[in-house]
């Protein structure tokens, strides 16, 4: 149908190479250092073959990290397992508060609905430290000061705006008609919600959940003024795990490989809805 | 089961009001964030006191001193031309590469869908971990960028340790992480434009530039303004990759809004500087989030007609 040159297609060709080069190569680079011992990443030049060793991964995963020194201990297990409980939970938490009001918004215009619903938004899109640094002092007084709970409170500013308005236009796009109906069979809205709306908006309502749970997973700020180390996620954890084990590029890598592989796995799962997550339903995929 | 059915038919003695309703499902949502916009008033106090953590006992209002300061403050003038270097920049490079890349994968193809899945993945990475892959590699020691760069004759190249080449390299690193987002949307735009226009000007045998610039780019407008706005609200609030790959170093050359005001908080405990600078940072931050949520609100409503 269309007549392109053979010129162009070669162009094309090359500039699309060119592209995912550029956007892979980092991911593939520190994926393969995570398989090399300390001497194969410190030649000159970069080795492109090598004998692949697990030994970053046991390391890590045993948590102590044998040097010519001596034995290090490595923390790097309880930053993942921060990462998976903070996330997990803020999610479970937005989801519990954000669908009911999500359903509110877009089934009762209700006054001030809209003003409730853009003062949420504008969370998104303030600066998280203005907040976080008068917090900090705040949290100290009420004893929330490196806690869970703190935390996952705070992780609500990144998961509740995301889950509200995705939620909503889920909500908005079942006919109001359906639930009518089943309303009029004399069932309460408790149960029309339960058993018409919620089912309907389900998979919108998962893809809401699993992207927070990315959005909660990748933060960075929020632990990095509030948690100590003993409740840091990996995003905080890996940049300390630098500093402290010095050289040890090995571990280093496979710490980043560790912390970044849930993401990228839930991504491409859920990669159908990521367009409409990441505009807040603004634009379908 | 058969309590339950009864119950249905019987008026329940406990029934919420149809008018409270909804004021009933969104008040714990709201209670939630309305906690956190205590400290947002704090902030506002804290800007206008005269307030070190090292010096509690000083602490007074000195009304609008942090921000009068701040026009005579050269540290202060740097971070504006920083922040908003860097989130020109970006966006700037960003917009042109993403479209550029969306209008390469527009046709439908299982290799292009491949591909555009594969780009999302800088996107899903932590920023901060991002920031983590970039340092590795432009380790002047064994990174293999430092190695590549010496192959160029860049023997010296020092990344984001050089005065000279630190801006470069975190604007690089915004790049690769959020490029894919401008492209993932304007790609999402360009599936979704009418094709009529196209096979018209197609029949006539209209030039393709103008087939680009008087077509396309026209009606893809209300993505490319969502897209821009959205990057342009985030990158002049960059903290994670600047932060994560320098700490604003080396000296003051990358001390962005939010990464002087957490220096000034947690080093040399200048509360007071640091909410003022946050308040500076939100009133821009604001002007821009009103225009954006206009340009936003259409976009949304033109998705849900669709559905």
């Amino acid at each position: 149908m269309e007549h392109t040159s053979l010129l162009e297609r070669i162009l094309r060709g090359a500039a699309l190479t060119l592209v995912v080069i550029f956007f892979m190569f980092p991911i593939v680079w520190i994926f393969m250092m995570s398989f090399q011992t300390n001497e194969t990443i410190l030649r000159i030049p970069p080795q492109l073959v090598f004998e692949p060793t697990l030994a970053n991964y046991t390391a890590l995963i045993t948590g102590k990290l044998m040097t010519a020194a001596g034995t290090l201990d490595i923390a790097f297990m309880r930053n993942l397992w921060n990462s998976v409980f903070l996330s997990v939970t803020s999610v479970a938490v937005s989801l519990l508060l954000g669908v009911p009001a999500a359903y509110a918004f877009a089934r009762h215009k209700f006054r001030g609905s809209e003003d409730i619903a853009f003062t949420l938004l504008s969370f998104r899109f303030a600066p998280a430290l203005l907040v976080l640094l008068p917090l900090t002092l705040y949290f100290q007084k009420l004893g929330l000061a490196n806690t869970y709970v703190g935390l996952i409170w705070v992780y609500q500013l990144i998961c509740l705006p995301l889950i509200l308005w995705i939620v909503r236009g889920y909500f908005e796009d079942i006919p109001a008609d359906i639930e009518y109906a089943y309303r009029i069979g004399g069932h309460s809205w408790f149960a029309t919600f339960r058993k018409i709306a919620l089912p309907l908006a389900g998979p919108g309502i998962a893809a809401a959940g699993l992207l927070a749970f990315i959005f909660a997973w990748n933060n960075f700020v929020f632990a990095l003024v509030l948690a100590s180390a003993d409740k840091q996620p990996v995003t905080v954890g890996a940049l300390a795990f630098i500093t402290s084990s010095g050289i040890q590029y090995g571990q280093i890598s496979a710490a980043i490989v560790l912390s970044i592989t849930p993401t990228l796995a839930l991504a491409l799962y859920a990669q159908r809805y990521l367009v409409e997550g990441l505009s807040l339903g603004a634009v379908k995929g | 089961m058969t309590a339950v059915v009864s119950q249905r038919h019987k008026p329940s003695g406990f029934r919420i009001s149809k008018r409270v309703l909804p004021y009933v499902l969104s008040l714990p949502a709201l209670l939630v964030c309305i906690g956190i916009l205590i400290p947002f008033l704090t902030s506002v106090v804290y800007s206008f006191q005269r307030y070190r953590l090292s010096q509690p006992w000083a602490r007074q209002f000195n009304w609008g001193d942090n921000y009068i300061s701040f026009f005579t403050d050269p540290k202060f003038w740097n971070t504006l031309k920083v922040s908003l270097l860097y989130a020109g920049t970006t966006v700037v490079l960003e917009l042109l590469l993403g479209l550029a890349i969306a209008l390469l994968l527009q046709k439908r193809s299982t290799l292009n869908n491949f591909i555009s899945i594969m780009l999302l993945m800088p996107l899903m990475t932590a920023p901060a971990l991002a920031a983590l892959m970039w340092k590795l590699m432009t380790n002047p020691g064994f990174g293999v960028l430092s190695y590549l760069a010496s192959l160029i004759g860049l023997q010296d190249f020092r990344w984001a340790s050089s005065p000279s080449t630190a801006l470069f390299t975190v604007v690089l690193v915004d790049i690769w992480v959020y490029t894919p987002f401008i492209m993932i949307l304007l790609l999402a735009g360009l599936r979704s434009l009418p094709t009529q226009p196209f096979e018209a000007a197609a029949l006539d045998g209209v030039p393709r530039s103008f087939v680009f610039f008087r077509i396309t780019l026209p009606m893809l407008t209300p993505y490319i303004l969502t897209a821009t706005l959205f990057r342009l609200l985030d990158s002049i609030q960059q903290f994670d990759i600047i932060y994560a790959m320098t700490q604003g170093g080396p000296g003051d050359t990358l001390t962005v809004f939010q990464v002087e005001a957490y220096l000034n908080f947690f080093q040399s405990t200048n509360v007071g500087r640091s909410a003022a600078l946050m308040i500076i940072l939100w009133a821009i931050t604001y002007f821009l989030s009103n225009i954006f949520i206009k340009n936003w609100l259409r976009l949304r409503e033109r998705a849900r007609g669709q559905a």
